[in-house]
């Protein structure tokens, strides 16, 4: 199939674009919104799958987007790093401002925004055909980087950092398709911050993984939210509640309901979102 | 866990330092292989554009009535036609047709309903796909010395088996293949019915499947009504009308094969003709078997 | 149905058995020895090709595979299929390196670069191509394209390469140059079909994994479609190689026609000949049982190549359909 390749333009300009917008510079010093989603729209050709979404996403913290099936919580995570437009007749409009740079801008090229926020997939998708090391590497050669050493200690650090370093530190060069489910996540997460990302995606990352191997991920969460600011898409209300910050509240495409997650479940503002968080449907 | 989470902070220049100086290049390459890709695209739509666009340039000009009805006049004289090559050619693929469709179709139909874990299946398949990569050329030695050496001359009988043997295959995989996507609830229906296994076959299973065999079997007539090497050593290709199974006749590709040997403009221009009739003739094909497929299906489920 | 007496129904039941099973053996029968035809027609042709060779082989043995001469004199008689072994291997090499990429490219472009919009007509005309019978890409090939190919191709590059031996001949448009490009143009549509569908297997969870780290198409392309289908291509290439060696009529109307030592091509623009194009020029014409033998063998050399050539083909082809183990799809 044909994923449809988006206009592009230069990283030097990605740079240029960050100083010139004046009214972000005032804002950027007291910056604590990592993200901010404005008066987004996500289509599939004619129908509308998200609705006028506005959010703020807080830095280093957990957000979590939750829902009932087809409300629209994937088709806006894949809105902030651009993967959205990559369906057939798929598109966006609206602002998604990062760190100050709106990355729907038309000078922006969305190979560089994928660089810098990245995802992590329902299912574990390594590359069969690589390795271990190989895998975690992948996104570091795509781009470029090609010393020996320095790509040995991103790789040995980012695997650690998804807590799986002692596991496989013996075996790298193994395929990275020898590894049990749960591994494998933890491989395509170290595949993602081995790219240094500024904030990290996750489309239902345990969905696909037995409850030992969804605990350990969710333990990884809490501790990379240090480093990384993380949207993570779930339909597991509990999970929601465990390790989330913040958490959105989306119905047929509409954001209902967003707050302090301790809020959000204790006292919810809207009787949808009550009524979702109480099980009463979803 | 890392000791300090910030420490990823030293790798984070290095990485987009790296990515910073590469990007320009990356950009460029994929620019490349895309025009690369359409430039390779047109390469193969430009032939078959000339090719059409030849034929009937060329073509049109020589059709005229005596064409479709004469015999060749003397050579180099530009008169007569190539009517004895339409007959011969209508002919010899007829009786090609007759013979391996239904051979074809009776394989696949053994090899998708009634074939066994075993050995005889697994050859049947085998060698099956072997005889779809044969040369034709190969195919006309095999017709020249089983057949005509045999019956002591060069005949229509001998060119329509070697094409048939170049149809069978063709048409075995399209109906196997065809009959397998048909579900096996309605074997079951028909089982639980207490229906013979032949007549499930005939009556329920083949004729869901009829487009798509129909369909094999026209792209495997179509694939013979062209080819001329096999006919180069079975049929001899005369400038007479039919004269019996047995005896030479002409047929359409030799025809042209010759014509365009021969140092005439008139010879090429007769080429060219017959080029455009035996393209007319396998489009008339393609067209009109997949209009009678259409309309019996409307006839079956009313 | 009114209900019978236990005897009437049992006789009326019997009747159905009975008729069953002889529609039913009558049946199996008939597809059982359709399918055994399917065995016999190969067995006939194993047999015809042997029995037609047998006398040259007997006459000159392994001689005949690296003789150059083709003397059919009386007398005189002496036959060797090198030079013809080296036209087809040639010809069919020049078509592959012409061939391949760029049925590769085109297999990308509806694959992965075309909306389906393009990409579903486009794939429809590359089909066509497969369609158009030799006799008339011949007849093209005579009259138009190889004038193009002498003007815009072998007269440039002879202008300026002239000096060096590959390019040392006066091109005239009718060689071996020639027939490996319109020998490309024909095996465009098997192998890039069969790209096509290799590369449509591959999951595109592997795509996203890909983009989500922020590769371009190509590198998409690259990383994650490639190694996928890396044995399909060879396959796809393979039966491509396979129609290449073994076609004839194409190749008699173009290749120049020579025949001795003097059709082993020593340049790029040199005439030559090919197992099958000999066979369908000199065949009706073969002067003695021991030159018809000669052209039967060269005729086994053929069926030998490429029996080799499909069957190996087919077992790539296949592992890469089927979707292999590990690998989830989506």
């Amino acid at each position: 199939m044909a994923i449809e390749e988006p206009i592009e333009a230069d990283e030097a300009m990605l740079e240029g674009a960050k100083e010139s917008t004046s009214e972000t510079k005032v804002q950027e010093s007291t910056e604590k919104y990592k993200v901010r989603i404005e008066k987004v729209n996500g289509w599939y050709g004619a129908k509308r799958a998200i609705k006028d979404v506005n959010l703020n996403v807080k830095d280093k913290a957990v957000t979590a987007f939750i829902g009932p099936s087809g409300c629209g919580k994937t088709t806006l995570l894949r809105c902030l790093n651009r993967m959205h437009e990559l369906t057939p007749g798929a598109h966006a409009d609206g602002r998604v401002v990062v760190d100050g740079i709106d990355i729907y801008d038309k000078s922006i090229d969305p190979v560089v925004i994928r660089r810098r926020i990245g995802m992590v997939f329902q299912k574990p998708n390594p590359f069969p055909t690589m390795s271990i090391f190989d895998n975690v590497a992948a996104g570091l050669r795509l781009n470029g980087m090609k010393n020996k050493t320095i790509l040995r200690e991103i790789v040995e650090e980012s695997l650690k950092n998804a807590a799986l370093w002692e596991e496989v530190k013996n075996e790298l060069e193994k395929p990275g398709m020898s590894l049990s489910g749960g591994q494998q996540q933890r491989l395509c997460i170290a595949r993602a911050l081995a790219m240094q990302p500024e904030v990290l995606l996750m489309d239902e990352p345990t969905s696909s993984l037995d409850p030992i191997g969804s605990s350990k991920i969710e333990e990884l969460v809490r501790l990379l939210k240090d480093s990384v600011t993380i949207i993570i898409v779930t339909h597991n209300m509990q999970q929601a509640a465990r390790v989330s910050d913040f958490t959105a509240f989306m119905y047929l495409g509409d954001l209902i309901e967003y707050g302090a997650t301790n809020q959000i479940f204790m006292k919810p503002e809207k009787e949808l979102t009550e009524r979702y968080i109480s099980g009463k449907f979803g | 866990m890392t000791d300090d989470p910030r420490s990823s902070k030293k790798y984070s220049k290095i990485v987009h330092e790296t990515v910073n100086k590469k990007y320009k290049k990356r950009i460029i390459v994929n620019k490349l292989v895309t025009i690369f890709t359409i430039v390779c695209v047109i390469a193969a739509i430009v032939p078959l554009a000339s090719i059409l666009l030849e034929v009937i340039k060329n073509g049109v000009s020589a059709i005229s009535f005596e064409f479709l009805t004469q015999p060749q006049g003397s050579i180099g004289s530009g008169s007569g036609g190539i009517a004895p090559a339409i007959q011969g050619t209508i002919i010899v693929v007829g009786l090609a047709s007759l013979i391996g469709a239904p051979i074809g179709v009776l394989a696949g139909i053994y090899l998708s309903e009634f074939a066994r874990e075993g050995i005889f299946p697994d050859l049947v398949r085998f060698f099956n796909d072997v005889l779809t990569g044969l040369p034709s050329i190969v195919i006309g030695i095999v017709g020249y010395v089983a057949i005509v050496l045999s019956i002591g001359s060069f005949s229509v009988i001998a060119g329509a088996i070697s094409l048939s043997i170049i149809m069978i295959p063709i048409v075995v995989r399209v109906t196997e293949e065809t009959l397998k996507i048909v579900p096996y609830s309605f074997r079951e229906a028909g089982h639980s019915l207490g229906i013979s296994k032949a007549k499930i076959t005939l009556s329920i299973v083949l004729p869901s499947a009829k487009n798509g065999i129909l369909t094999g079997i026209v792209i495997a007539v179509s694939r013979i009504a062209g080819e001329t090497a096999p006919l180069i050593m079975t049929i001899l290709g005369t400038s007479l009308f039919f004269t019996g199974i047995t005896g030479p006749v002409d047929a359409l590709p030799l025809r042209i094969w010759r014509l365009a040997s021969q140092p005439y403009e008139s010879a090429h221009a007769f080429g060219w003709g017959s080029a455009l009739i035996l393209i007319l003739m396998i489009l008339a094909l393609s067209v009109g078997l997949r209009f009678l497929a259409q309309r019996n299906t409307f006839k079956v489920s009313a | 149905m009114t209900s019978l007496g236990s005897k009437n129904s049992r006789y009326i039941s019997s009747l159905f058995i009975v008729r069953n099973k002889g529609h039913d053996k009558l049946f199996s029968g008939l597809v059982i020895g359709a399918a055994a035809y399917t065995l016999l027609m190969v067995g006939l042709v194993a047999f015809s090709v042997m029995k037609g060779s047998i006398d040259i082989f007997s006459a000159e043995g392994i001689q005949f595979f690296y003789q150059s001469d083709w003397n059919a004199v009386e007398g005189r008689e002496s036959f060797g299929a090198f030079p013809y072994i080296i036209g087809t291997l040639l010809s069919s090499a020049l078509a592959m390196a012409i061939g391949v990429p760029i049925s590769l490219a085109i297999a990308i472009f509806i694959s992965e670069i075309a909306p389906p919009r393009i990409g579903t007509p486009l794939s429809f005309v590359t089909e066509l191509l497969a369609a158009v019978p030799s006799i008339i890409y011949g007849l093209w090939a005579l009259f138009v394209f190889r004038f193009w190919v002498r003007d815009l191709i072998e007269k440039p590059l002879y202008d300026a390469f002239g000096s060096l031996p590959f390019f040392a001949k006066t091109p005239f448009g009718l060689d071996i140059f020639t027939a490996g490009i319109v020998l490309a143009i024909m095996i465009i549509p098997i192998i890039s079909s069969i790209c096509r569908e290799v590369m449509r297997v591959v999951p595109d969870s592997q795509r996203e994994a890909a983009y989500s780290l922020g590769a371009t198409r190509w590198e998409t392309v690259r990383v994650a479609v490639f190694p996928y289908v890396k044995s399909g291509i060879v396959g796809a290439s393979m039966l491509g190689l396979g129609r290449a060696v073994g076609e004839t009529i194409l190749v008699t109307m173009i290749i120049g026609n020579v025949i001795g030592p003097s059709a082993i091509p020593t340049t790029l623009f040199s005439q030559g000949q090919t197992l099958s194009s000999l066979i369908a020029n000199e065949f009706n014409e073969a002067s003695s049982d021991l030159h018809l033998s000669a052209l039967i063998a060269l005729g086994a050399i053929l069926l030998v190549l490429t029996m080799a050539i499909n069957v190996g083909a087919r077992l790539l082809v296949k592992k890469k359909i089927k979707p292999s183990s590990g690998a989830k799809s989506q």
